[in-house]
This record gives C-alpha cells, sequence and structure tokens, in this order.
C-alpha cells in the first residue's frame, strides 16, 4: 500500500515535471498547423505557416547559412578534437590534467563572456566579421565536446594497439591513422553530431561574430526584435525541434546497435 | 677468415651496458647480452624486474637511458620501432580490431618494401611492394602454420583467446623478422591452453629458425622451451646460462630460490672440495674459495637421500604430501628444516638419516653482508641515509650537511612490527630462509633496500619499521666528488661481473 503511494507520488512529480517542460513546446507546434497570427487562438487547420516558412527566401538564406557553418565547423572541430584528444591522452601527470583542464575551459564559461572574447579578438586581429569569424568561434566552443567524446574510447583502446602498428613497419603517421584513428571513429562521429547540434543551435556566440550572415537563431531574434512575434516563426521553431529531436534519436539507436552488437560478438 | 670469425661470434643481438630509468628510477641496471642467432632466448624474473623493459628497448619502443643496443653488428639503439627488422607478440596480443584475420596478417606485408634486384640510374637498388597474390599466398601459409587455415575472413572479436594469440604470433612471424620478441604471450591462457601453445611455440622456433625473445614470469615455462635463460632481478642480469645449467648451478641464493624448490643454506668452506654445514662436513664439486669463506649453497629437494640408519645428518619428518610421482617431505635436522623429494614415502615423527651427493651440493658466493648508503648529516646526533633519520655516535668530526658512506651489518639491524617503533617505514620484498636464520630484503618509500639478517619470519609485503642502534651505524667522510666516484667504481665492477659471466657462459660451451 505504502509503496503504492509513493510510486504514485513520483510519477506525479515526473509528470509534472515533464509537463512543464514540453507542453509549451506542444502548444507551439500545435499552433504552428493554423495560420491565426497570434498563439493561442485557433483559426483553422492550415499548412500555411509551413509553406510561408519554405517560400520565405530569408528563412531558407539562413537555414542554408546555419548547415553549412555547422558542417564546417563539426567537422573542423571533429579533426581538432580528435589530435587534441590523443595528444592529451599520450601526455603525463600534471601535464595531461592540466591540459584537459584548459581544453574544458571553453564549454564551462558563461557563454556571453566566451562570445564577447572572440569579439574583441576578432576585432583587435582585424578580420571582418563573417563566414571566417563564425566558422573558427564554432570550431572553438564545439571542440572540447568532441574531445570529450573521443577520449573514453581512448582509454578503452589496447595500450600495445599504436605500437603494433609501428612494429609492424608503420610510420608513427601512419600508425596512428591507420590503427588508433579507426577506433576512435564512433567517438569521433557522436563529437561532430554534438559538435553539429551545438553549431545549429548557437545564438550567443554567434550574434557577436556574425557580421552580415544569419543564422537561424540569428534570424529568429532579429525577425522577433524587428516585426514581434511572426506567426511563421512557430512553423520554424518546430521544424527544429522535430529535426534535433530525430537527429538523438538516431544517435541513441545507433550506439545501442552498436553496443548489443559488440556484446553478442564477445 | 672473416667467414670463421662470424661464425664463431655470431650473436644477432648484442645490448651493452644498457641502463633505463624512469623518473629517477633504474628499472634496468647496466645489462649486457649476447643472444646468437637462431637461439630461444628466455627473460625470466618476477614482475618489476625490468624484462619487458628491456624487451620493449629491444623493440625500439623504449630509448636506453645509457648503453647501445647493437643487431647483427650494426647499431640500432635510436633507430625507429618501424625501422627494425623485428616484430613483437603483444601481452594482449594488440590485434587491429577492424580488420578481419586475414587483414590484421596482410598489414604488415603490405608496407613492406623488398629489392627487385635491380638497380637505378645513380646505383642504389630499387624496391617495390608485395603483389596482393604474393600478400595472400604468404597469409594463406602462415594462417596453416598457426593452425587456422579457414579463419581468414573472421572478425578478431569472434575469436577465442588462443586463436587471437595464433593470430598475433602469424601476422609477427609472416613479415619474416630477424628477432622475434614475444611478451609473456601465453599469460592470458588457460593452464590446458597454455601447455599446449609452449609445445606449439617450442615447434615453431624449430621449424621458422627465427631468433626468439621470450619474456615471462614462469620460471617453468622458461625452462621447459628455452635454450638460454637469463634470470633477472632488480633490473639486473643475476645468470644467463642453459636452463640445465640454471637450475643445476643457480649462480646464487635468489635465481636458487626463484627456479624451481630447493634448500637455501649458509656455510663456510673449510677447503677446496670441502663445505661445512649444519654442523657436519660434506665433499663437494666447487673450489676457488678462500678457507672459512662464509657462502650461501643450494640443495635440491630431491638431490637428497633418505636412510634410515646411515647418513650425514639426523632429522625428523615435520610433514610429508603425496605429489602424484613423488613423495614432499618436511624434515628438521640441525634446526634447519630441508625440503626433499623421494618416492618412498616415510612417516611423520620418524627418524631418518639424510645424506647428499658431492654433485648435488651447489657452492654460491655470498652476497654482500653489510649494507652500505650514501648519507647526509642532520645535526650532532642524527644521520639521515636510505629514507630515515637515525641516532649515531658522532666523534665530534660530523657536521652538519657532511655526505657521509654509512655501513651496517645485515645482523645489526632489527625490524619492528609498528613502523613508529622503527627510524623508517619499508616494505618487506624478499625473504630467504639460510638454515638458521632468515635473509630479509625490505625497501623504504625513498626505494633504498636493507638487507636484514634476522630469526623472526617476515612475510613478503608486510610493513615494517626500520632500528639500528647507534653503535651499529658505521660512519666515514666522503666527498661530494666520492660519491660520483663511488658510483662510477659500482658501475664498473657491474660490467666487470657481467662480463665474467659472460665468459662463463661462453666458455661453458
Amino acid at each position: 500500500m505504502k509503496k503504492q503511494v509513493k510510486s504514485a507520488l513520483m510519477w506525479t512529480v515526473v509528470g509534472v515535471m515533464l509537463a512543464f517542460m514540453y507542453v509549451p513546446i506542444l502548444i507551439l507546434i500545435i499552433y504552428s498547423f493554423t495560420d491565426a497570427k497570434a498563439l493561442g487562438v485557433w483559426g483553422g487547420f492550415s499548412f500555411a505557416l509551413y509553406a510561408d516558412l519554405f517560400t520565405n527566401s530569408s528563412i531558407l538564406g539562413a537555414f542554408k547559412n546555419s548547415l553549412i557553418l555547422a558542417f564546417a565547423s563539426a567537422a573542423l572541430a571533429t579533426v581538432l578534437g580528435t589530435s587534441a584528444a590523443v595528444g592529451i591522452y599520450y601526455l603525463r601527470k600534471w601535464k595531461k590534467t592540466t591540459a584537459s583542464f584548459i581544453a574544458n575551459i571553453t564549454m564551462e564559461n558563461a557563454e556571453i563572456v566566451t562570445g564577447v572574447t572572440f569579439m574583441m579578438f576578432f576585432l583587435a586581429l582585424r578580420l571582418p566579421y563573417g563566414w571566417t569569424t563564425l566558422i573558427i568561434a564554432h570550431t572553438m566552443i564545439t571542440v572540447p565536446y568532441v574531445i570529450l567524446s573521443v577520449t573514453p574510447k581512448l582509454a578503452q583502446l589496447n595500450p600495445n594497439l599504436y605500437e603494433a602498428g609501428l612494429d609492424l613497419g608503420a610510420s608513427p603517421v601512419k600508425s596512428m591513422l591507420c590503427v588508433v584513428v579507426p577506433q576512435l571513429v564512433p567517438g569521433m562521429l557522436s563529437g561532430f553530431v554534438m559538435a553539429f547540434a551545438l553549431s545549429l543551435d548557437d545564438f550567443i556566440v554567434s550574434k557577436f561574430v556574425n557580421g552580415s550572415v544569419e543564422t537561424i537563431p540569428v534570424y529568429l531574434y532579429n525577425a522577433l526584435a524587428k516585426r514581434g512575434a511572426d506567426p511563421t516563426l512557430r512553423a520554424l521553431s518546430s521544424v527544429l525541434f522535430v529535426a534535433v529531436l530525430a537527429v538523438l534519436i538516431v544517435l541513441n539507436v545507433v550506439t545501442e546497435k552498436r553496443r548489443k552488437a559488440q556484446f553478442t560478438a564477445k | 677468415m672473416a667467414t670463421v670469425t662470424r661464425e664463431k661470434f655470431d650473436n644477432i643481438i648484442e645490448i651493452k651496458n644498457v641502463t633505463k630509468v624512469f623518473d629517477g628510477i633504474t628499472v634496468v641496471d647496466n645489462v649486457n647480452l649476447a643472444v646468437r642467432r637462431g637461439e630461444f632466448v628466455t627473460l625470466l624474473g618476477p614482475s618489476g624486474c625490468g624484462k619487458t623493459t628491456l624487451l620493449r628497448m629491444i623493440a625500439g619502443f623504449e630509448l636506453p637511458t645509457a648503453g647501445s643496443i647493437f643487431l647483427e653488428k650494426q647499431d640500432v639503439t635510436a633507430m625507429p620501432p618501424h625501422l627494425r627488422p623485428i616484430n613483437t607478440v603483444f601481452q594482449k596480443y594488440a590485434l587491429f580490431p577492424h580488420l578481419n584475420v586475414f587483414k590484421n596478417i596482410a598489414f604488415g606485408l603490405k608496407l613492406k618494401r623488398i629489392p627487385t634486384g635491380e638497380l637505378d640510374k645513380k646505383g642504389k637498388p630499387v624496391y617495390r611492394k608485395f603483389t596482393k597474390d604474393e600478400i595472400a599466398e604468404k597469409v594463406e601459409r602462415v594462417l596453416k602454420l598457426v593452425g587456422l587455415d579457414a579463419y581468414g575472413h573472421r572478425d578478431i572479436t569472434g575469436l577465442s583467446g588462443g586463436q587471437q594469440q595464433r593470430v598475433a604470433i602469424a601476422r609477427a612471424i609472416v613479415c619474416e623478422p630477424k628477432v622475434l620478441l614475444l611478451d609473456e604471450p601465453l599469460g592470458a591462457l588457460d593452464l590446458k591452453m597454455r601447455k599446449d601453445m609452449q609445445s606449439e611455440l617450442a615447434a615453431m622456433h624449430k621449424n621458422i629458425g627465427i631468433t626468439f625473445i621470450y619474456v615471462t614470469h614462469d620460471q617453468e615455462e622458461a625452462l621447459t622451451m628455452s635454450d638460454k635463460v637469463v634470470v633477472m632481478t632488480d633490473g639486473a642480469v643475476q645468470q644467463y646460462g642453459t636452463p640445465k645449467k640454471i637450475y643445476d648451478e643457480p649462480a646464487n641464493a635468489f635465481v636458487a630460490d626463484f627456479i624451481g624448490e630447493s634448500n637455501i643454506l649458509s656455510g663456510v668452506m673449510k677447503k677446496d672440495f670441502c663445505v661445512e654445514f649444519c654442523g657436519a662436513e660434506f665433499k663437494c664439486l666447487d673450489k676457488g674459495f678462500g678457507k672459512d669463506e662464509r657462502v650461501d649453497l643450494v640443495v635440491r629437494p630431491e638431490d637428497i637421500a633418505i636412510d634410515a640408519k646411515r647418513g650425514m645428518l639426523e632429522g625428523k619428518v615435520v610433514s610429508t604430501v603425496f605429489k602424484g610421482t613423488y613423495y614432499e617431505m618436511e624434515i628438521l635436522a640441525a634446526d634447519y628444516q630441508f625440503t626433499v623429494q623421494n618416492t618412498v614415502d616415510r612417516a611423520v615423527g620418524e627418524t631418518v638419516w639424510l645424506s647428499v651427493e658431492p654433485n648435488g651440493i651447489h657452492i654460491m658466493k655470498k652476497l654482500k653482508t653489510v649494507n652500505e648508503f650514501i648519507g647526509t648529516v642532520v645535526d650532532e646526533t642524527l644521520v639521515a641515509f636510505g629514507g630515515g633519520e637515525f641516532e649515531f655516535v658522532n666523534d665530534g668530526t660530523y657536521q652538519k650537511g657532511d655526505a657521509v658512506r654509512v655501513k651496517v651489518p645485515f645482523d645489526k639491524i632489527e625490524l619492528t612490527d609498528d613502523e613508529e617503533d622503527g627510524s623508517v617505514g619499508a616494505n618487506v620484498t624478499q625473504t630467504f630462509y639460510k638454515g638458521s636464520y632468515y635473509q630479509v630484503q625490505v625497501y623504504t618509500d625513498d626505494d633504498a633496500d636493507f638487507f636484514i639478517d634476522t630469526v623472526d619470519e617476515w612475510d613478503m609485503n608486510d610493513r615494517v619499521g626500520i632500528k639500528i642502534k647507534p653503535e651499529d651505524i658505521a660512519v666515514e667522510h666522503t666527498e661530494s666528488t666520492e660519491l660520483e666516484h663511488a658510483q662510477a667504481a659500482d658501475a664498473a665492477d657491474a660490467s666487470a661481473q657481467a662480463e665474467t659471466e659472460k665468459e662463463e657462459t661462453e666458455g661453458a660451451e
């Protein structure tokens, strides 16, 4: 009896919490299927907002920018992050702790501070704000996440693997690329996806260094600031939410499958 | 003429005065070693004795702190591993999980360049890669050799430990290395599989004729498989010789204790071919010791004869255990508990007589009997050495900060149960029973070794305190320059000793 009460209480708490988190998004999604101007007024079911969304050239442009930026910076971050993870892994003692601590700072730093820092840094370098600054900034803020997802894969490696490559005649670079890196691919992939998602999502840092390039979050903000709550934004937010959710689900399914495959193999 | 010399000294690997220091700790200490072409040589010793580090220096994964390594007379000390014609079978195999069995084995072949026999315009030899067919043929052949004919397409992760082991060996020998290094390759296998692989490895060594250098801590494995065994402890070679020589004529108490069951006693050489121990004089085959020189001696349990009436020593049977083909008995005689193996069983409590034939007694030079340290005077009554501060008798000539040489005899040190009761804490690493007392080796947290002769028994890894009476600490002045001299002299001594050992083993053949 007591147990049942306890469990009921627990589910209530969880339910309320989830409701707080997801009801607003749910409402937004529901109202993206009606073309009423204000939220909360139901003007009949319609795809009008979506039609608007996919014909609005500035939204589509921002969308394209966001994808290119996310792809470029995630690719760069994967390469840099993997090299950094390998480098840090083979350091010893205090050098290792220091290096991994420093690598994590941008992750824990307040984003506004990171944004301002990049802004001033690029200004000092006389680098015009735009694609270059965006890609650099996004790469730098996502590198720690790649390091974080590659490091556990390194720890699982047989410590002699790299040496086995050397032993069989591969040069240090070749042994790293042909023997060690293939073992890190799962970690690199999840690091890439994480970096991609973070870059898509980033607003604060982008806002400081974007120049004339508008990404989706920046577009959203500018649109809100200029014209108030444009109903098209409901459709846009819904699309973004569903897209990120899809990526997350795919990532989970893939890793689970891989884990199971490994388990049955052993 | 040249070919004669070549045959006589056809050493494929020569290790000269190699030392390796990690973070101030000497792991390999001035090792000299020569390995003949085609031999199966085993580096044997307890864990942490430096055997694996020595192997890794031969492979090229570690750079010696001092000394050189030669491969076929060529100095390869600093040559990176991927350029050495040496391959390694790693302890945990280190197979490439993303490649199947065939591709794992082909990995080294794909990277190999072989001379075509032609010369280019500048007169340099032209190299080519193996063709796909050549690689396939070599891989198939080596798969057959290790008994995995149909496994080429299999995934590595699906193989059993024994199969992975075979792939690791195949992957290394397919490259036809000049030397194959094996780092405890059988350590991860179960007992039955290990026995099978032992004989397979030995057979493989005979068939392919490659020089094997094998690392293990398993003395049985070392004795059954190898042509030569190198017994190591504390980074130094204790003995190098054939398994039979090492078993029959251990160079010192450590080797005797490490290799097989043995009775290690303390004795006195009365004259050539005559040694006294347990209060009786025995004939032996050794000479060249000083008169009344204290020696260590080893008697193997199977070399002791038991008789009901006649013999050299009277003893009483303490225990007896049946071991399958023989009985192992503990017999107390002259205060020493002998381990004796015999096919005839004796009842516990029975009085028996023990005797040993001259060729059953092996005399060994006694290791040193006095601990020596370099220390510093802390104040008028205290001297610091070996990681602790000890009270000593100051005749007034020692000032604070003076560097001094400190000597403490083995039997003047007391070990205490409670670390706090001693001047410094230490861990027990080895204990030898020497007939009427134990010789205990301990090391302090500063990694200083102390030897102690005591009647008490101490267990490995016991934490103890070291206590020394002030009057038992002998202190001498030393200049800081003398300190360096002392170290240099030590090194010279050690290398001279290694040289003699080498000569002995070579002379023995």
